[in-house]
């Protein structure tokens, strides 16, 4: 056992217990960052931030939410939004905070891509992430199904009948997943133990393991340059700051974090009392009717692209473009096959693949949403297509470019 | 620089992308027409001046309207229950006390003279299923006068403008078809606390049996406007007061004919069942507002403490 001294101070009793010390060198005092950063770098703590406020809200959501296909609807609009003191700004700030966090993810994303941060030993970075994006992404989908309305009725009917269409019919896989053969009691009862349970618990697993997997390669800069971290650390300890190619994470690389979360919390903010709609559709204020299918059926903004690459096609390829295009991202780090680890604007075609790929999602979103009729289909399904040969062109792509 | 221009490409990609899946996308999907400020063009101009006088008496004798109606403000004390009224003509038949102060006058006195015709139903009635309002065919004198007189009456029994809270608004206009659920409003009244369990049943009884005749009389059982400030919006409904067969044709939605201070009371009624904190949300927000911008300047002057060593 450890020798143990009479403390001096509440600090000394809980340093020789917990070593608080020493976690906050490494931590934080001692948490090498780069310098040549931009504020993209700071989407990693409006995320931490957005997802802390997202399990907050959930909590106090939860206290008065009923999972009962009778009562969850008045729960939700006539409880929270009506009777509980502030229910309604809990449930704007989730609503809002469910949406924006999706597109931090987007632009955390394609801040990744285009940087190249997904190369050279932060390939477990990049696929920890995409992980992220997946349980997100399922955690938003059981999340939608809850207030019971309309669209999440139907969402969750359009969704689910997925695992029905084409060759998946026979198998009864629908029935099994909805516990039911239409949604009903055991459906909103299991979506709202994987909300609230299962998934939140593993979104906070796989952040330990994206926070994990930055340690021993380091947070990229805005060069794509190879630093010696220990050698700049040095530098910095020395008190040479102004030379040296790193900063500690606490309180430099925090100090221009807050400043940039600072700047979005306003915006948020502005949304949660001022702009709220484009997270509260108002077809969900209409209680879920099994008998009445809403005219428009779509799925909130973040899935749009994906839903249209589903729907452009027959269904058993659409199918199979579906689970291309989910799992596709996970694959980046092996299909680029260039040598260089640099920023886009430095690597030729890659930097054209980039923007359209940008391009073609911020498409497909948009036509994802507008009714599939003349000339919107015809734009989904060349965007789909694009989609997909992007993709397999990318390996060639990379393949010939010279290393910089 | 480049950070600025990093941030102008987010800024102009979200805003395109938010532009063409919200504002236009809904446009697209779903049709929306100008409102056309309760003026009812297609309805004859009121050519006489009413007498209130003259229209008390038609009222209460040969237009025969108290032989179906109340008129509490006048005395005339409803002689049915809602749901005996509704057992007799589909839909119970309303107190005239603030039709006045509710109706344009241009339609009340196209409804007087035919009801489904001005309220835009006429294709659904028949001789086999007669509206249960029957036309006025006058009353010996001159048609016209007539109908004037009994508007000009209705008029001056009403509660004056400002005296039209939107709960009365919304009862006069709306509450015989249409529950609120959140404000406790059913077809046939606000529900009264209960003492008893058999009260309650009692009073839920009736109301099932009404809205039951009620959805044989019009097809179909009109919906609970609980949240419809929400899932509809202001604009939708003023628009679809103002004229149904708009949005939806054939729909056995009558055009009300509210004027243009009822139908504003009305969505205000709405908007109290329906997102009650409005005002709460939008004062609140200002102080929110205020502490983040401080929280701004306080975190952007830290980071350049913090820089200020690193650069």
């Amino acid at each position: 056992m450890a020798h143990f001294t009479k403390a001096t101070s509440v600090h000394d009793w809980l340093n020789q217990r917990l070593g608080i010390d020493a976690v906050r060198r490494v931590m934080a005092k001692e948490y090498w960052i780069p310098k040549n950063i931009n504020f993209l770098w700071a989407m990693g703590m409006i995320l931490a931030v957005m997802f802390t406020l997202l399990l907050v809200t959930g909590l106090f959501l939860m206290m008065y939410y009923q999972p009962n296909v009778h009562t969850a609807f008045d729960s939700v609009n006539n409880v929270i939004m009506r009777q509980v003191p502030y229910g309604w700004l809990f449930r704007n700030i989730h609503a809002v905070a469910a949406s924006t966090v999706f597109l931090i993810i987007y632009i955390h994303m394609f801040t990744g891509i285009y940087y190249g941060s997904y190369k050279k030993g932060r390939e477990m970075i990049w696929i920890s992430g995409m992980l992220l994006f997946v349980t997100f992404s399922a955690e938003a989908f059981s999340g939608y199904m809850l207030p019971w309305g309309q669209m999440s009725y139907w969402a969750g009917m359009v969704i689910t009948n997925l695992f029905s269409l084409g060759s998946l019919h026979a198998n009864g896989l629908v029935e099994w997943i909805r516990g039911d053969y239409v949604p009903s009691q055991a459906f909103l009862n299991r979506f709202f133990a994987l909300h609230v349970v299962l998934l939140p618990l593993a979104v906070i697993g796989v952040i330990g393991l994206h926070f994990g997997s930055l340690r021993i390669p380091h947070v990229n800069n805005q060069e794509g340059e190879e630093i010696d971290f220990e050698e700049e650390a040095k530098k910095y300890k020395s008190g040479d700051k102004k030379s040296s190619k790193v900063i500690a994470f606490a309180n430099d690389f925090l100090s221009k974090d807050m400043f940039v979360l600072s700047v979005f919390l306003l915006f948020f903010f502005w949304l949660v009392f001022y702009h709220y709609e484009f997270a509260l559709d108002p077809i969900n204020f209409d209680p879920a009717d099994s008998l009445k299918t809403p005219t428009h059926i779509y799925p909130e903004w973040y899935f749009l692209w994906s839903y249209d690459i589903l729907r452009g096609f027959s269904a058993n390829i659409g199918l199979i473009a579906f689970a291309f295009a989910q799992v596709i991202f996970f694959f980046l780090p092996f299909l680029d096959r260039s040598p260089n680890a640099v920023p886009a604007r430095r690597r030729g075609l890659f930097f054209v693949w980039f923007w359209l790929l940008l391009f073609d999602m911020i498409v497909l979103t948009i036509m994802g949403k507008l009714p599939p009729e003349g000339s919107f289909r015809t734009i989904g399904i060349v965007a789909a297509i694009t989609f997909i040969v992007l993709w397999i062109l990318l390996p060639f792509i990379t393949k010939s470019e010279k290393k910089v | 620089v480049r950070e600025f221009l990093i941030l102008i490409i987010i800024v102009v990609l979200t805003s395109i992308t938010y532009y063409f899946i919200e504002p236009f996308a809904h446009s697209e999907m779903h049709k929306s027409f100008p409102s056309k400020h309760f003026k009812y063009a297609d309805l004859p101009a009121m050519q006489y001046k009413g007498d209130p006088v003259k229209g008390k008496a038609l009222v209460m004798g040969a237009g025969a309207c108290t032989g179906c109606h109340s008129i509490e403000v006048a005395g005339i004390k409803p002689s049915m229950t809602p749901l005996a009224s509704a057992q007799a003509y589909g839909v119970e038949a309303p107190d005239l006390s603030d039709a006045g102060a509710v109706y344009d006058a241009k339609f009340l006195a196209a409804y007087i003279a035919d009801p489904a015709k001005a309220m835009l139903v006429a294709d659904k009635y028949g001789p086999n299923h007669p509206f249960p309002m029957p036309k006025f065919y006058g009353a010996g004198g001159n048609i016209h006068q007539e109908i004037a007189d009994m508007v000009a009456y209705l008029q001056s029994i009403a509660v004056p403008k400002e005296k039209l809270t939107p709960k009365l608004a919304f009862e006069t206009a709306c509450g015989r078809c249409h529950a609120v659920h959140y404000e406790n409003w059913t077809q046939i009244g606000q529900t009264p606390k209960f003492k008893h369990r058999v009260d309650k049943l009692e009073f839920d009884s009736k109301v099932l049996q009404y809205q039951t005749l009620l959805k044989k009389h019009l097809g179909s059982l009109p919906p609970d406007l609980s949240m419809y400030i929400r899932s509809r919006g202001e604009h939708f409904i003023s628009t679809f007061v103002e004229d149904p067969q708009n949005y939806l044709k054939g729909t056995a939605m009558p055009r009300t004919g509210v004027n243009a201070h009822a139908a504003h009371q009305v969505v205000a009624y709405l908007e109290n069942a329906g997102d009650p904190k409005k005002a709460e949300r939008e004062s609140l927000g200002k102080y929110v507002m205020i502490y983040f911008i401080i929280f701004v300047l306080a975190a952007y002057l830290w980071k350049r403490e913090v820089w200020k060593e690193l650069h």
